[in-house]
């Protein structure tokens, strides 16, 4: 049994403890915006955030987490496609297959909680996601359209 | 469990896009947490045309005006769902912000004599072969709704005039909107005769439009096929001989049944084990737990060295050799040559390694199969399914669902819809989502074929290349994949780029030319990737004019011009990639240039990369400059994504894209060891769409073939050495 916080709920779930969390969102919880592509770290596909911290998913038993981790997935960003990076993804047309684009957002959304205005050295040090669709321009882009939004709705 | 209770999942459902939120699949954002897996993750809507009649085959209006329109190719990544529909909405005369799309079920097409055409989603092929048809499809319905509203006016249909979803009678100024008109239109017989636009009147083709298909996938709600989730269903994880042409011998399955969730452990065909469990996670710790004993078969030892052997002898045997192109007599013209130049240029097997690895969904009764899949011809996923499922073709069905990409990976093959039928074959009444890992996509691809090149070009005392021999070993995949589409016994396949015309043909005139290709078929599966054998052949070609051009003293862009006197358009890209560069004025600190030209998929590329190699042979690509011409552009900024995208792909497979042979199966079993390019290493891309009219060539597959060659005529630009094996990034380290 493992008490885990998901987008601001908690929520018990009856699954071995080994098992990675990215398959426990997948398949236990049913959060399938989390997407599995390599299961070994490489890809990023799975990125969550963990206290606001990216991590994928796939190489985290779920035993390492408890009620106390706030995690937050894709479906859990925003209600309503709002997130800055959301924003400026559509307004760049980012995605091509889309599969990737989950991870991608957090990974994004990760880098602009720490660092709210990365340049591109910051981006190409953070944003190690695999695209094979090859979207890294419109990403970098949409990174910093984002940071752009962020500024207007403060202002 | 029974089968009617799977009912909500059968028309209903189907993948639906739209802008406007809440169709699809989905959760209330995390708010919605199903705590078994047996639930039903999200609520299939509705078709959105059930129950509506459809305005020709291609239209379905719903009362509110919403405008959905059928697309019949797929979907996975290159944005063939939005052009399409913009084909049909140009001539619809429709509000663009109303429209929705669905896919036709393959089924339905058979049943109604392939009304919406081919399924079949590669080749860059989903425009171009089918925009006249399609464009008609919206011509149809629009002619049909303005003589609905002419008849409930009473009035003749040509002083009526349709624009934006509204009729208006010219006249009397009255209006209609669709939706107020589309059951009466629907019983109208569609007219035989349309007239379609001219393309200077064109709205909404050519436009930079955004997608239809953004939303869904910004918040996770998009379902791909490994997202699946239907009621009481199953996940299988699945492990074939990892020998090609090996079997299954035997498992232990009572190693493993007493392991959590594990329903069933089935033999899949002749070479293949899969564990059946309540979920994937579970069924894959099982499979690995599973002991298994393989037959390897007949391919045990192969390796890439006994590969290489069979490819180099080849590059000058007279076995097995065809011709795709001559021209003059190129022996004499190489004996009387002032000088000649020689090169031998290699490509390895590559893998799609498609971002959401393989899989399928099946539920098998002994009166229905039905299987849900991401798939780029879903006619093909069609049959796979019926060949596999022992049923009849119409007690079988496929829907098909948005590809987590797909190069060409899952277009010619279905092995994972086979695959999926069989082992829910095996659990009647149950539907079993197989997916693939990673390590067994990298191990069962259906490869980019291996082939060596070598080439002989001469030169006169002027430096005018006077002949060239281009001798190409290795394999093809019409052999092995199409036998059906050898030309006595000719694969014209292997020849994309060198042919004498048509949509890939050659991009120079050379006066003594011998294009030859020495089959040989390695027995290891080879397959239709991003471009097919235009990714080599443009190396071939145009590293080695470069050479030619270099050895002739001659700038690389005016060698080539001046072989291009007969190709305008091919010169037209080239030069305009050379001005916007700025060729022949310094390019920065250290940066280099080199060129490539293409005609591939009936367009026109060309591109100029820019880099710098520093001292420890660390490659940076600055800059690319590329330029297309497509004859028509249906959506340039969707153009500017895949060149972007096909440079991504393009460029992995130069840097780091290899599988090698070892042990009769692939040596690589993820990123790791078959690495793609990343954020840090993507260079700035400048498109420069130019369409020229007057033809219709593809956009997915053609700038892939110019990134590898123009960066590799860059390297030597920079360091004066020619790497003529692909993948190049640990040779440049070596150098
Ligand atoms: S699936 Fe987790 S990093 Fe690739
Ligand atoms: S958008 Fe397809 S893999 Fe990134």
């Amino acid at each position: 049994m493992a008490t885990l916080n998901i987008n601001g709920e908690t929520v018990e779930v009856e699954v071995d403890g080994s098992t990675p969390l990215l398959w426990v969102l997948r398949e236990q919880l049913g959060l399938t915006g989390t997407k599995y592509a390599c299961g070994i770290g490489l890809c990023g596909s799975c990125t969550v955030h963990v206290d606001g911290e990216a991590v994928r998913s796939c190489t985290v038993p779920v035993s390492s987490m408890d009620a106390d981790k706030k995690i937050v997935t894709i479906e859990g960003l925003s209600a309503d496609n709002s997130h800055p990076l959301q924003q400026a993804w559509k307004e760049l047309d980012v995605p091509q297959c889309g599969y990737c684009q989950p991870g991608m957002i957090m990974a994004a959304a990760a880098l602009l909680n720490k660092n709210p205005e990365p340049d591109d050295e910051a981006i190409n040090q953070q944003i190690t996601n695999i695209c094979r669709c090859g979207t890294f321009n419109r990403v970098r882009r949409g990174i910093h359209l984002a940071v752009d939004i962020n500024k207007r709705g403060r202002s | 469990m029974k089968n009617d209770t799977l009912n909500v999942s059968r028309r209903e459902f189907l993948i639906t896009s739209t802008r406007a939120a809440g169709l699809g699949v989905g959760f209330s954002l995390g708010l919605y947490l199903p705590m078994s897996t047996t639930a039903v993750a999200g609520e299939w809507d509705e078709l959105p045309s059930e129950g509506l009649p459809e305005i020709g085959a291609w239209v379905v209006i719903q009362p509110d005006d919403t405008v959905i329109i059928r697309i019949a190719r797929s979907e996975m990544g290159q944005g063939t769902l939005t052009g399409l529909a913009q084909l049909v909405a140009e001539e619809l005369e429709c509000d663009w912000d109303k429209i929705i799309t669905e896919y036709p079920t393959p089924g339905e097409n058979r049943a109604r004599d392939r009304i919406w055409g081919s399924f079949s989603t590669g080749g860059s092929r989903g425009i171009r072969d089918s925009h006249r048809y399609v464009r008609k499809g919206g011509a149809v319905a629009r002619e049909m709704l303005l003589q609905a509203a002419a008849d409930r006016w009473d009035v003749p249909k040509g002083e009526c005039r349709a624009a934006n979803s509204v009729i208006t009678h010219q006249p009397s100024g009255r209006t209609v909107t669709y939706g107020q008109v589309a059951e009466a239109a629907s019983e109208l017989i569609p007219p035989q005769h349309v007239e379609l636009k001219d393309p200077d009147e064109w709205q909404i083709i050519g436009k930079p439009i955004p997608r239809l298909d953004t939303d869904d996938k910004l918040n996770g709600k998009q379902i791909f096929g490994t997202d699946l989730q239907l009621p009481g269903m199953l996940n299988a994880a699945i492990k074939a001989c990892p020998t090609f042409g090996g079997r299954l011998k035997s498992f232990d399955e009572k190693k493993v049944t007493g392991m959590p969730g594990v329903r069933k452990v089935v033999r899949v065909g002749e070479d293949a084990v899969a564990v059946v469990a309540d979920t994937w996670w579970q069924a894959n710790q099982a499979l690995d737990a599973l002991p298994i004993t393989w037959d390897h078969g007949p391919n045990a030892k192969l390796d890439s060295a006994a590969i290489d052997q069979m490819l180099e002898e080849g590059l000058s045997s007279d076995k097995e050799v065809f011709v795709g192109n001559k021209a003059g007599d190129v022996n004499r013209a190489l004996k009387g040559a002032a000088k000649t130049v020689e090169a031998t240029y290699r490509y390895p097997y590559q893998n799609h390694a498609t971002m959401e690895p393989m899989n399928a969904t099946a539920l098998w009764s002994k009166d229905k199969c039905e299987v849900w899949c991401p798939t780029q011809n879903g006619e093909a996923a069609l049959k796979a399914a019926v060949d596999a499922s022992g049923l009849p073709v119409d007690k079988c069905e496929v829907y098909k669902i948005h590809l987590g990409g797909g190069f060409g990976r899952r277009g010619a093959f279905h092995d994972f819809v086979t695959q999926a039928v069989n082992i829910a074959k095996q659990l009647p009444g149950s539907p079993v989502k197989l997916l693939w890992s990673r390590e067994e996509d990298m191990a069962h691809g259906h490869y980019h074929p291996i082939t060596h090149c070598k080439l002989v070009g001469g030169l006169d005392e002027a430096g005018n290349l006077t002949g060239l021999n281009v001798r190409i070993s290795g394999q093809s995949i019409l052999a092995t994949v199409m036998p059906d589409g050898l030309q006595d016994g000719m694969d014209p396949v292997t020849f994309q780029g060198f042919h004498a015309e048509g949509d890939h043909a050659i991009s120079y005139t050379v006066p003594n030319l011998l294009v030859e290709h020495a089959m040989r078929n390695p027995p290891v599966p080879p397959g239709f990737w991003r471009g097919v054998n235009i990714n080599q052949n443009a190396i071939y070609m145009e590293c080695f004019l470069d050479e030619l051009a270099h050895a002739a003293g001659k700038d690389p862009l005016e060698f080539r011009r001046s072989l291009m006197a007969d190709q305008p358009k091919s010169r037209a890209v080239l030069d305009v990639v050379a001005e916007k560069v700025g060729w022949g004025k310094p390019a920065g600190d250290g940066v280099h240039r080199g060129l490539a030209v293409v005609k591939t998929f009936g367009s026109y590329v060309a591109a100029c990369a820019e880099v710098s190699v520093d001292d420890k042979g660390k490659l940076k690509i600055h800059r690319i400059v590329a330029a297309t011409d497509p004859g028509h552009a249906v959506n340039p900024q969707q153009i500017e994504a895949q060149v972007e995208g096909s440079f991504v792909y393009g460029l992995s497979a130069l840097l780091y894209g290899e599988c090698t042979i070892k042990d009769g199966g692939v040596e690589q079993t993820n990123f790791h060891d078959f690495p793609s390019l990343l954020m840090d290493e993507m260079p700035e891309v400048e498109t420069i769409v130019m369409p020229s009219g007057g033809f219709w060539g593809g956009i997915g597959e053609p700038t892939i073939a110019v990134a590898a060659p123009a960066v590799l005529n860059a390297i030597f630009a920079a360091t004066g050495k020619r790497i003529r094996r692909v993948p190049i990034t640990q040779q440049l380290a070596a150098s």
